[in-house]
């Protein structure tokens, strides 16, 4: 265990104890192992990250509530760059709020207590005006939040989640060697799916990324709007079905940290976490190799059984993806006879598919339905996808139905479209 | 400023009205009616944003070209159009305290509101019969509420018009009865505007894409 | 469900199932609620006091008696929001370690999502509304509001919005989707069950209410002043509630807009927030928080305004600052509309966009800023008086910024990213709406209580009450800004790290602290009223006061003042006093007065019906119900005999009854 050997930390006896091997076991541990790891981690860890503070040091100090809170508020000791600049703007603003926070709690209880009736302090009844005074009151607050605004501005800039990095942490850039692990993150209904297309593995409920390597991720959800968290990494950013978010981030130190959705999604929202490994290159590889030896690879057809809702559900690994299966959930065209969303927004930009596309809609299969359909609406049904086949290399539905008063859909707009959809009739088995 | 106040003090300051001059009934209405119309009016900037933002997402079916009809759409337009000027011709037989030619106006202009719905309802009818039901798509989802509403809009002024002429054939012309006029009129030509929007944002633009 | 089967035609999708009778918790709750309602349906008729209340109070177009019935639908209901919360408290508080706790997620995720609904719409909204509407009248020298019918009619609909969510506790279910129901996740696919459809219609039903009251109230700000009340000598209070209606008015629309989306995909399976067929789940989030943002301001600056009142007049002193804090108020109530995209940074909109917003987000606190200082100097050099309204006062101004401070945190968007949806954005919002909307509304409560009754609220009790809603607040919200701080985020129904729990335990006890300010605030009520005698108010001025509303006895005659007042000062009823006002004894004309009429309740009754039925799929009773609503509506409007002359004779025994009492008082008059 190399990310035990640091022998700086007070707290690793603890940590030590507690987790287990990355080498050994993986495949079987229970996602309850996990939990008590990173339990443990959030209190070790800590320990060795109020030293970084710096020059914030004094600011904690004076804060009561972070006295309070020890050592485990973890948005205030991350252990990821990103987060920490988030941490180190939160500190800042509280510093030049407390400016003039401060002051007014304090003349709030100093006037309160020097001009109550009891005593005999100066009284001017009609006083109510004063030039020099409006203009502090106004002018005051006004440069503080001219400063604030300029952190914002610069601070939302640089550290907006869809921007790559160019620093792994303070002190070293990022340069061409390091280059970005992919993880496609897919929220499901409820728990998390991990795709690692540079390495053909996935993962449910754990995530796992080498120290001081950027990390893209693609984040996007199956069904409800839920949000990708990782605290000690970096800010959260919602994954929302048929729709694709990006967070550039790096984990700085090893360790084991609490993922979870941060926006509710229904009624297995509170199970929805899992565990974010921070590991040297060599546990990586390990953990890579783990997956790879997993049964089971992730087509579509292993996708949409894992699409349906579940709770709490344990740790898993499959050694091997469909390369296009991420781009088909972005665009919610897994079950390949829907249309996938980029050519519908193609078709769409066209000018859609006339009177004939009206009814080119399938009805949802009825083990897929998640209720009955609005009670005056049609059945649940989805957009059909424009089947290709080898009799109809044009596409099938754009080509057989008839579309009066519109020309038929020219060849160059119809092609790109049949590029997800050709894998389709291979993967049809469970819809 | 100070020269007045004092001069006010000197000669015994009034601190109440000794002779009452009585708020009229309803002399807020017209106000309260404006203000209701701007809420209604948000809420119709809400549908055209809805609109705005979905109304070209046709998920691969039908777009605007495929299923307006804007000769029929004109005649419709027209049909309110003319209804707010028999509206309007109402509005001058009530100046002229003209009890008959004002209910007759306003029956015209029932008349022109049904004509307007009818046209509106046919349009739908076809639009769904085709297979563009408004839950085909994001587009027609919007599309449908946002003339639904205005359609529904009419239709309960028409049901106002037609309380109005009963009350009007019961009570005369009276105040109660030109206030109530007053607001009807700005609705209806409210109801007007918001259709010029949609004839224009909807239908114009619609076909011109 | 067996499809169109006759059960189904009558009930629609109501069954015997969706009675909870096999949930002891509600079981226990439906039963105790069904005694006290039997025993309090019995007491009124035992005293027969249904004639009384159906023809002073239910019909009632008088603003004050409407104000009243408002503030008591939202202490009632703020019962019930607390209940949850307390329920909700005790879940995270035990659910560690692998419990369940004792709530599974079917009941917990509806209780937040309730707790939510019903403090801002049920209890926030009409306290601030009743406030409003007893207190502008009185303030700008009017006898009503502009449209007294309509202040009925909009009450009686806030009520039906609130007993169609009561309904949801005992036939059916709740929403179980957070108090804003974002789609997809309420949407037909995923939230298939009744819950949605409460929500959507007991805020529909409401909100008419909210907008015709936003309407009415700025009518009669704009129309019905007094003379000489010119817009830059009206109250501070008047000119927040004129703000705060304006912001209704401009908001409301848009959440009846968002909801009948909602609802049309829901009911139509229309596609407006679903995303197969080119709708947007975040076209919702967006119109929501257009009028979610400005719905906070509409809370909060009537509480600015009472906390102006107040600290004005404690301090025995004109209001500091009155021009920059008409201006403060002004430039919240624009900037409101600018700000709504920080509600959700964290969607990806792009860092200009996100900047843009945080920017904005943060200039509203320079105003807000602003009115604090005012009222800091406003106390400076006063001599002010410890009461429960100034105790309130100065507990929310040493709250309410630190509220505002982890507000500003939350604006920039780096930090927001860190702590959204956290347990410090949960805390940050209650320390502004607690530490400044419901602060604001128990100064104001008790400011204008003697107005209202005509007697004083028990000092002991109001301090008791005090002490342990502050001191509650600060226990139970405290920890949940550190635990947002450790990476703790909301509407979470179980925890595995057990080193958390302590806070929940602490924050558990301190909700336990506030149930205690609750409850001595009940038992001030009570006491008050018991020694009402001891307690009474004579003079109709018992706090020294400096507008209007002071210059009429307590409780206000129903047509408020024999004589319209003229307007010389900000402060009209101190100029008067300092200037040798003398009470007007003869001379009285007959006010003419608009009449009560039921219209209201049985509109708001039938739409209580309507939304029901629409809720369960009971078309005949949707019909029948939306029929009846017409047909009342119109036949109101055959009504032409609204107002009656309120008779001299009867001014005159009023006026002398007051000169007597204040003679009695040994004030003269």
């Amino acid at each position: 265990m190399k990310l035990l050997a640091d022998k700086r930390h007070p707290c690793r006896d603890i940590r030590s104890r507690d987790m287990p091997s990355y080498v050994t076991g993986w495949e079987n541990r229970a996602l309850s192992v996990a939990r008590e790891e990173y339990a443990a981690a959030a209190v070790g860890l800590c320990q060795s990250e109020v030293g970084t503070l710096g020059r914030f040091r004094i600011l904690l100090l004076l804060s009561p509530l972070v006295l309070l809170g020890g050592c485990s508020t973890v948005v205030l000791a991350p252990a990821g760059d990103i987060a920490m600049q988030q941490r180190d703007i939160l500190v800042q603003s509280v510093i030049l709020m407390l400016l003039i926070i401060i002051p007014v709690m304090v003349a709030t209880a100093l006037f309160a207590w020097r001009y109550r009736s009891t005593r005999t302090a100066r009284y001017e009844p009609d006083w109510d005006h004063s030039m020099h005074l409006e203009l502090m009151i106004w002018s005051v607050p006004l440069l503080i939040i001219i400063c604030l605004g300029a952190i914002t501005w610069a601070g939302t800039h640089l550290l907006d989640p869809f921007r790559p990095l160019d620093r792994i942490s303070s002190k070293t850039p990022v340069t061409e060697e390091h280059e970005p692990l992919v993880v496609n993150v897919v929220a499901l209904d409820w728990k998390w799916l991990f795709i690692y297309p540079q390495y053909g593995v996935a993962s449910v409920n754990e995530l796992a990324a080498p120290v001081d390597r950027p990390i893209d991720f693609r984040i996007t959800s199956s069904a409800v709007m839920n949000s990708f968290y990782v605290p000690a990494l970096a800010g959260m950013i919602y994954a929302m079905p048929g729709m694709k978010t990006q967070l550039h981030a790096v984990i700085n130190r090893p360790g084991v940290y609490k993922g979870i959705s941060a926006n509710f999604s229904g009624a297995g929202f509170s199970g929805m976490h899992f565990a974010f490994h921070g590991t040297n290159d060599a546990d990586f590889d390990a953990w890579i190799e783990t997956a790879k030896q997993a049964e089971g690879t992730l087509d579509r057809g292993t996708y949409l059984d894992l699409e349906k809702p579940s709770e709490n559900v344990p740790v898993r690994y499959f050694a091997g993806v469909d390369p296009e299966l991420f781009e088909a959930i972005v665009n919610m065209c897994v079950d390949s006879t829907k249309m996938c969303m980029k050519d519908m927004m193609a078709i769409d930009a066209e000018g859609g598919l006339g009177l004939a596309g009206a009814r080119n809609t399938l009805p949802v299969a009825a083990e897929n339905r998640r209720g009955r359909g609005a009670v005056f609406g049609p059945r649940p049904s989805y957009v059909a996808s424009i089947i290709c086949t080898t009799d109809n290399p044009g596409g099938l539905l754009a080509k057989d139905l008839p579309r009066p008063g519109v020309p038929p859909i020219d060849t160059e707009l119809s092609l790109p479209l049949l590029r997800t959809s050709t894998a389709a009739p291979a993967d049809q088995t469970d819809s | 400023m100070r020269g007045a106040a004092a001069q006010q003090v000197a000669e015994e300051p009034v601190f109440y009205l000794k002779d009452e001059h009585a708020h009229a009934e309803g002399g807020s209405t017209s106000l309260g009616f404006w203000i209701y119309l701007m809420s209604d009016c948000l809420i119709f900037a809400m549908l055209f944003a809805a609109y705005g933002v979905l109304g070209r997402n046709y998920a691969a079916g039908p777009s605007p070209q495929d299923l307006f009809d804007l000769p029929l759409v004109a005649v419709n337009t027209s049909m309110l159009l003319i209804s707010s000027l028999t509206n309007g011709f109402a509005m001058l037989a009530m100046e002229k305290g003209q009890v008959k030619l004002t209910q007759i106006w306003l029956a015209i202009t029932i008349l022109f509101g049904i004509a307007f719905v009818s046209i509106e309802l046919y349009e739908f009818s076809h639009m769904i019969a085709e297979g563009a039901t408004p839950q085909r798509s994001a587009f027609l989802s919007s599309f449908f509420t946002l003339v639904g509403t205005h359609g529904l809009h009419v239709t309960f002024g028409m049901i106002w018009m037609a309380t109005l002429i009963a009350q009007i054939a019961r009570h005369g012309l009276i105040v109660a009865n030109r206030r109530r006029m007053m607001c009807l009129s700005m609705f209806w030509h409210f109801l007007d505007i918001i259709w010029i929007g949609v004839f224009t944002f909807v239908y114009l633009m619609g076909m011109l894409r | 469900m067996p499809d169109s089967s006759f059960s189904q035609i009558v009930f629609g999708r109501l069954t015997l199932e969706s009675f909870p009778i096999h949930e002891p918790i509600l079981v226990v709750t439906f039963i105790v609620v069904a005694l006290l309602g039997i025993a309090l349906l019995g007491a009124i008729t035992w005293f027969r006091w249904w004639g009384y209340l159906w023809h002073e109070w239910f019909t009632s177009v008088d603003h004050k008696r409407i104000g009243v019935m408002y503030m008591v639908l939202g202490i009632i209901m703020l019962l019930r929001g607390f209940a949850d919360a307390i329920m909700m408290r005790l879940q995270q508080a035990i659910a560690f370690n692998g419990s369940e706790g004792y709530l599974p997620s079917h009941h917990f995720d509806q209780i937040f999502t309730a707790h939510g609904v019903i403090m801002i719409f049920f209890v926030a909204m009409p306290l601030v509304t009743g406030l409003m509407n007893f207190v502008v009248p009185l303030q700008i020298g009017a006898r009503d509001v502009a449209f007294p019918f309509l202040n009925n009619f909009s009450f009686w609909m806030t009520t039906a919005g609130a007993l169609l969510i009561m309904a949801s506790l005992f036939i059916g279910e709740f929403a179980k989707t957070g108090w804003l129901a974002y789609p997809p996740l309420s949407g037909i696919d995923y939230s298939p069950d009744v819950g949605v459809d409460y929500w959507i219609w007991g805020l529909q039903i409401a909100g008419v209410g909210t907008t015709l009251s936003g309407i009415n109230l700025i009518a009669t700000i704009v129309k019905m002043r007094a003379p000489g009340m010119a817009m830059m000598k009206m109250p501070v209070f008047t000119w927040t509630a004129l703000c705060t209606n304006v912001l209704i008015v401009a908001a409301f629309p848009v959440l009846t807009a968002v909801l009948v989306l909602l609802s049309l995909d829901r009911y139509l399976g229309m596609n407006f927030f679903t995303s197969g067929f080119g709708g947007n789940p975040m076209m919702y989030v967006n119109l929501i928080w257009i009028w979610g943002h400005p719905e906070v301001y509409i809370l909060i600056l009537p509480a600015f305004g009472i906390y102006s009142e107040i600290t004005a007049t404690f301090s025995g002193k004109r209001l500091f600052g009155y021009t920059s804090m008409v201006y403060a108020t002004i430039v919240i109530t624009i900037l409101s509309y600018l700000v709504w995209l920080h509600h959700f940074f964290t969607m990806g909109s792009g860092a200009s966009v996100n900047s843009f917003f945080g920017i904005t987000t943060m200039i509203i606190s320079i105003p807000t800023g602003a009115k604090l200082f005012n009222w800091l100097f406003t106390m400076y050099r006063g001599r002010i008086r410890f009461e429960e309204p100034m105790m309130w006062t100065v507990a929310f101004m040493l709250t309410f910024v630190i509220g505002g401070m982890t507000g500003v945190m939350l604006a920039v968007p780096p930090a927001d990213f860190v702590l959204h949806n956290s347990l410090f954005l949960v805390a940050h919002f209650h320390n502004v709406i607690i530490g400044g909307v419901v602060f604001g509304m128990f100064a104001g409560i008790s400011y204008w209580f003697p107005k209202a009754f005509g007697f004083r609220l028990d000092p002991f009790w109001g301090k008791v009450s005090f002490w342990f809603w502050v001191g509650g607040f600060y226990v139970a919200f405290m920890p949940l800004y550190l635990l947002g701080l450790m990476g703790v985020t909301r509407r979470l129904r179980q925890f595995d790290d057990p080193s958390l729990q302590i806070w929940f335990v602490i924050a558990g006890f301190g909700v336990f602290l506030i149930a205690i300010g609750i409850a001595a605030f009940l038992i001030q009520i009570y006491v008050s009223i018991r020694d009402r005698k001891k307690l009474a108010d004579l003079t109709g001025d018992p706090w020294n006061g400096r507008t209007l509303e002071w210059a009429t006895s307590s409780p206000p005659p129903a047509y408020n003042f024999a004589f319209t007042p003229v307007v010389r000062d900000n402060d009209a009823w101190w100029d008067m006093k300092q200037n040798g006002y003398k009470r007007p004894l003869e001379g009285f004309r007959p006010i003419v007065m608009p009449k009560n009429t039921g219209a209201g309740v049985i509109l708001a009754g039938f739409s209580l019906v309507l939304g029901f039925a629409l809720v369960w799929h009971i078309w005949w009773l949707a019909a029948a119900s939306f029929v009846a609503v017409l047909i009342t509506a119109i036949g109101h409007t055959f009504n032409y005999n609204r107002i009656a002359d309120f008779p001299v004779a009867e001014i005159e025994r009023t006026e002398a009854e007051r000169t007597r009492i204040l003679a009695g008082a040994g004030v003269a008059s």
